[in-house]
């Protein structure tokens, strides 16, 4: 019993599993999932759909935490990447073609590894701390969306497109296939190679990790490509699940939610360890908590304050001086008697 | 006033040598420089605009920016001890929103006033607290406090609230005038009161030196005695302090009070610093020079204004790009230093 509560992925199962509950008692029909039109509906595919941006965003930011980093961007990334995306097929001749949606897919993808490569250069190589650098991408990004789309919400009206965000395959959506293949693909990248070995050795300490003969300043421009990449996947789930291009609403606030899901996780924000599983659950809970915002029937917004109030007891758990100051006394009361 | 003093040295290497001679100079550089780009885009905006070269072009400025003044004025202090304080848009917010509902409920301005102020020193005091006596990252204990602000007050209203009290009205209106059509309002002699007090804190008295010695080597700074944690503690509350007296700036503004007011002034606030020359690593930066940050900002906007065919979001590219500009300038000056 104890070793299943010092398990590190025990608390935030615990939340999730305590917020679906509550959700029982406000609907009845939560957990009830149908068949309709050969795809599966129900509250609880609802929670996978909507999580799927930022489970992939939460990835991305983990593997940069992992190196003891921050990625500030992936708001505005994202915003860029459906920003692109729409003014491309907006452009096409035959917006329903696949293999062109296809290839606009592409091209915003692309565009995304080139601002992941720009905040990788600025930590690896000028040397700047990610939190200033990354920041440099968050204020001009959205201003750089906005110099695409004009200024405006563009529109798009293409089968292919809304296929990424609110389609469904085999009668699953489709937006949590991409994360779930997204998310398979980081464990398999960093558990069955040594890559997440190095990227721990990183985050631990970059000047050893160098001396030992990794090279960290490739594997820190790496973490921020990634980032990018997943930060641009998500925009374009986001943007096609809207069927438009919104560079405001577009990925807001994503950043904070995306770092608190990875807290949630139990990674450290100083780097050297990370748990992907704990990431994407801390995703899936940070969504199911504005769902449940809503079918309680308090306002969406006063998530934040339940969330500013995790944050706090989170941190302070983290913390090993708060626990060496509030459980400091009965740890030794109990070496004494025992 | 303030060039006169030269703060505690920055870099870990302080043994004397005869070249250091030139060292109080390389610390100067970066106000030297936004000096330079402030004059510079002043004489390209008097050159190409008609009516740029008015006085009231340039008090306009001060007018329209006197709220993030004094929220840039708090978050120098921060990031001159290395920290960063991510709440200052919320506490706005819910300091708007606080005097809106109080004051329409009717309560007296002579409360209400000291009461926003304390509401935003005792939430800079707690995560003051919370960073120093349990090592919780800065940028995530002031996340918790920006979720907690701005939950809180849209918990208390979310919609836009007029503020229609005398006293806030009277405050509101005040303009010190110079001359025809040359004036000034309330906010920008408060403001400017607050940078004069905080230069002279700075520069001439014992908290002040003990933030450069933080901002400079926390450790070094313990071993000396100098009171780290209360000095750090003092920071973020009177970063909260600033803030919340910004939020009563904005209300005098806008006279209303939002729980979305001052969204993204954070990033403002911290952009402003950053062009000011003050070194987010921190130990070394004017006060002096976060104002001149402020009126590149302000200026920027005029400029866009004046232009007439570019649109706002150039505000934010430029914005990102002198950021950039300026991290790079440090980055340069800091190296050379060492």
């Amino acid at each position: 019993m104890t070793n299943l509560i010092r398990h590190r992925l025990f608390w935030p199962i615990a939340v999730l599993v305590v917020l679906l509950a509550s959700n029982l008692v406000f609907s009845d029909n939560f957990f009830t999932i149908t068949l309709q039109d050969g795809h599966l509906y129900g509250s609880l595919i609802d929670v996978l759909r909507r999580s799927a941006p930022l489970v992939l965003v939460a990835l991305g930011m983990t593997l940069v935490i992992a190196t003891g980093g921050i990625d500030l961007s992936v708001g505005s990334v994202m915003a860029i990447s459906g920003a692109l995306a729409c003014l491309l097929i907006g452009d096409l001749s035959n917006p329903d073609s696949t293999t062109k949606v296809l290839l606009v897919v592409g091209a915003a993808i692309v565009l995304c590894l080139v601002f992941g490569l720009w905040n990788g250069f600025l930590v690896a190589v000028l040397g700047i701390q990610p939190i200033i650098a990354t920041l440099i991408l968050m204020v001009a990004g959205r201003g750089v969306a906005q110099l695409i789309t004009g200024g405006q919400i563009l529109n798009v009206h293409s089968s292919p497109y809304r296929v990424i965000g609110a389609g469904y395959f085999l009668s699953v959506p489709v937006s949590f296939l991409i994360a779930a293949a997204a998310v398979a693909l980081t464990v398999a990248l960093t558990r069955r190679t040594a890559l997440g070995l190095l990227l721990e050795s990183v985050g631990g300490s970059p000047t050893a990790s160098r001396l030992a003969g990794i090279r960290a300043r490739r594997i820190t421009i790496m973490v921020y490509v990634f980032a990018a990449a997943f930060a641009g996947v998500a925009g374009l789930i986001y943007s096609s699940d809207v069927s438009s291009a919104d560079s405001n609403a577009a990925g807001n606030l994503i950043e904070l939610n995306a770092i608190l899901a990875v807290v949630l996780g139990g990674t450290a924000l100083t780097g050297g360890r990370f748990s992907i599983a704990g990431s994407v659950l801390g995703a899936v809970i940070i969504t199911t908590l504005d769902i449940t915002a809503v079918s309680v029937g308090v306002p969406v917004e006063t998530t934040l304050l339940f969330k500013a109030v995790v944050v706090i007891i989170l941190c302070l758990a983290q913390s090993a001086t708060f626990r060496a100051k509030v459980f400091g006394r009965f740890a030794a009361k109990r070496t004494v008697t025992a | 006033m303030i060039d006169t003093t030269t703060p505690p040295t920055a870099g870990p290497k302080t043994r004397g040598s005869g070249r250091r001679i030139y060292r109080p100079n390389t610390r100067h550089i970066p106000v030297l420089a936004t000096l330079a780009l402030l004059i510079v885009m002043y004489s390209v905006g008097v050159y190409n605009y008609d009516g740029f070269g008015d006085t009231q072009v340039i008090l306009n400025v001060f007018v329209d920016n006197a709220f993030l003044l004094v929220v840039a004025v708090g978050m120098t202090f921060v990031i001159l001890t290395g920290g960063i304080d991510l709440s200052v848009g919320a506490v706005i917010a819910l300091t708007t929103t606080v005097a809106a509902t109080l004051l329409a409920a009717g309560w007296p301005p002579g409360v209400v006033l000291p009461l926003v102020l304390l509401i935003g020193t005792v939430i800079g005091l707690g995560m003051g607290s919370i960073i120093h006596f349990f090592k919780v990252e800065p940028f995530i204990a002031t996340l918790a406090g920006m979720f907690l602000a701005r939950g809180l007050s849209l918990l208390i209203n979310r919609n836009s609230i007029p503020i229609t009290d005398d006293f806030w009205t009277r405050m509101a209106q005040m303009r010190f005038r110079f001359d025809q059509g040359v004036f000034i309002s309330l906010n920008v002699v408060i403001a400017l009161i607050v940078v004069l007090i905080a230069a002279l804190v700075l520069a001439w008295t014992r908290f002040g030196r003990n933030v450069y010695a933080i901002g400079g080597n926390a450790d070094s700074a313990l071993l000396m005695g100098l009171p780290v944690g209360r000095t750090r503690i003092a920071v973020y509350t009177l970063s909260g302090f600033c803030a919340s007296l910004g939020g009563v700036l904005y209300s005098f503004y806008t006279s209303s009070g939002y729980s979305l007011h001052g969204q993204g002034l954070e990033l403002d606030a911290i952009a402003a610093v950053v062009i000011g020359g003050v070194l987010l690593t921190g130990g070394s930066g004017y006060v002096l020079g976060t104002l001149l940050g402020v009126l590149v900002l302000g200026l920027i906007q005029t400029i866009i204004t004046f232009q007439g065919d570019l649109n706002s979001w150039w505000t934010r590219i430029v914005v990102g790009i002198l950021l950039f500009a300026f991290i790079v300038l440090q980055r340069l000056v800091t190296r050379k230093a060492r």
